[in-house]
């Protein structure tokens, strides 16, 4: 018996380790949407996303978890997905940019702060900064500024636009009421 | 970069994993990833078959047992422990330190026994779970063992876990009441890893060092527990604890130096966190 790498294998292995442990049949919510898809085992769950179905809105910036470009909700918790398998995504519930916006002409509280405040330069890093934050309001929201500031760190703006986007943050989450250490 | 190819199972049952772990076919545990992903899409490193276990529910508990110590399964995240009331109350150092691992969006995944089992020389948990005396449990296929998690960290990302094993869980007995305690460490920005760190705790007995654990990483290839520099306050007066456990320390401690620091600046830092730690540790001693 050989595995997919061509390498001999000394001994007969138990199901489910065989050959098709290479690809699996998975199901996950996206955006609201079922989605069924067979990915192979290595497929990293940015590139189902924007290679398989077509979500484009999450970007790859460093593969290794650094810059949060790739960052989306996963069970309503914000992760990277470049450091999570698709395979591992079955079964759960995905959120991506796309999904923030309720329907075509509105935006989310935390996209509409982003646009108010200008809250992006060149805009590669801006989807993950609205799902950072998105996940930080799913869980009730900051109670501060060093609170907000913690998640902020996780993404990497290049362009360095970060007041107007901890402005529209602030914004967001309804800190402007609290005076800001800016 | 993408990983290169490997075999993907999502183990059933902790059983399930350990059989497959004691296999012929080269394995790697996975939970949360956020040490073992970044290593496999930059492929430095690579598998013939990645056993997922994160999803395990038998591994995903926070629970104190009936001698009161603390115990997390593999498969909790570092975000559940972080805000679990229990380990605010009677833990709050292991709170504190994970407040300090990369970003929210990296501790909504990564996984406490994870990082102990990865034993990365600039990371947290490995010192906290040093500095709070901290049992991993670990299974294979012939049975379980504990170790002192001391013992456990034998050099860079290296452990005494042997292939076929698996830490199932961490145990972290009762810290000592009125002890004060202090997580502290220098990044070069917020959520990086760490150049530097300290944890210590520290009790009194009236106006002297009762008790303490201080433990420094980045300053060797495994967090290291200051023995002598432990020795040489216990028993002294508080008052003079930071002056003695400097000088120790300066004899203690040979770091290395390497593209993020030279061995100078590294020692600077291990001598300053030292100070602040105590002095904080002091404080916060009842």
């Amino acid at each position: 018996m050989k595995n997919r790498l061509g390498r001999t294998l000394n001994t007969p292995l138990s199901p489910p380790y065989s050959e098709s442990s290479a690809h699996h049949e998975i199901q996950l919510h996206v955006n609201d949407e079922v989605v069924t898809a067979r990915v192979e085992s290595r497929l990293l769950l940015t590139d189902f996303l924007r290679h398989r179905i077509g979500l484009t809105g999450t970007h790859v910036g460093c593969e290794q978890g650094t810059c949060g470009a790739c960052t989306i909700l996963l069970d309503g918790k914000a992760i990277r997905s470049c450091l999570m398998l698709a395979v591992q995504a079955n079964g759960r519930t995905i959120r991506t940019v796309e999904g923030l916006a309720v329907s075509d002409e509105k935006l989310s509280s935390i996209q509409k702060a982003f646009h108010e405040q200008h809250g992006m330069q060149c805009g590669f890093c801006t989807p993950g900064f609205l799902m950072s934050l998105s996940g930080l309001a799913e869980q009730g929201g900051p109670k501060n500024d060093a609170e907000l500031d913690d998640h902020l760190c996780g993404n990497i703006c290049r362009c360095t636009g970060y007041v107007n986007i901890r402005r529209a943050a602030r914004q967001a989450m309804d800190l402007d009421a609290v005076e800001s250490d800016e | 970069m993408k990983p290169a190819p490997f075999d993907y199972v999502a183990a059933q049952s902790v059983d399930h994993a350990l059989t497959l772990l004691a296999g012929e076919v080269e394995a790697k545990l996975i939970a949360g990833g956020q040490s073992l992903m970044p290593l496999l899409n930059m492929r430095l490193g690579r598998t013939d078959l990645l056993i997922d276990i994160g999803h395990l529910e038998e591994l995903n508990h926070i629970r104190i047992d009936e001698e009161g110590r603390l115990v997390i399964g593999a498969s909790v995240t570092q975000a559940d422990v972080q805000n679990h009331p229990d380990v605010l109350a009677g833990w709050p150092m292991l709170a504190a330190g994970i407040g300090e691992i990369g970003h929210p969006q990296i501790r909504n995944r990564g996984t406490i026994c994870g990082s102990l089992a990865h034993n990365d020389p600039a990371a947290e948990l490995p010192a906290i779970a040093m500095a709070l005396d901290a049992v991993a449990e670990i299974h294979s296929v012939n049975g379980t063992r504990t170790v002192p998690v001391e013992d456990l960290f034998i050099g860079p990302f290296m452990t005494a876990l042997a292939e076929d094993e698996l830490l199932k869980q961490v145990v972290f007995p009762p810290q000592q009441e009125g002890a004060g305690w202090s997580f502290k460490e220098f990044a070069t920005r917020p959520g990086d890893f760490a150049t530097v760190g300290v944890a210590a705790q520290i009790a009194l007995l009236g106006e002297n060092v009762s008790d303490v654990k201080i433990v420094v990483f980045g300053v060797a290839g495994s967090a290291l527990r200051l023995d002598a520099t432990e020795a040489s306050i216990l028993g002294r007066p508080a008052e003079r604890a930071i002056d003695i456990a400097v000088s120790e320390l300066e004899m203690e401690i040979k770091p290395a130096e390497d593209i993020h620091s030279s061995h100078l600046f590294r020692k600077e830092l291990a001598v300053e966190l030292l100070k602040e730690s105590i002095a904080e540790a002091l404080e916060r001693c009842l």
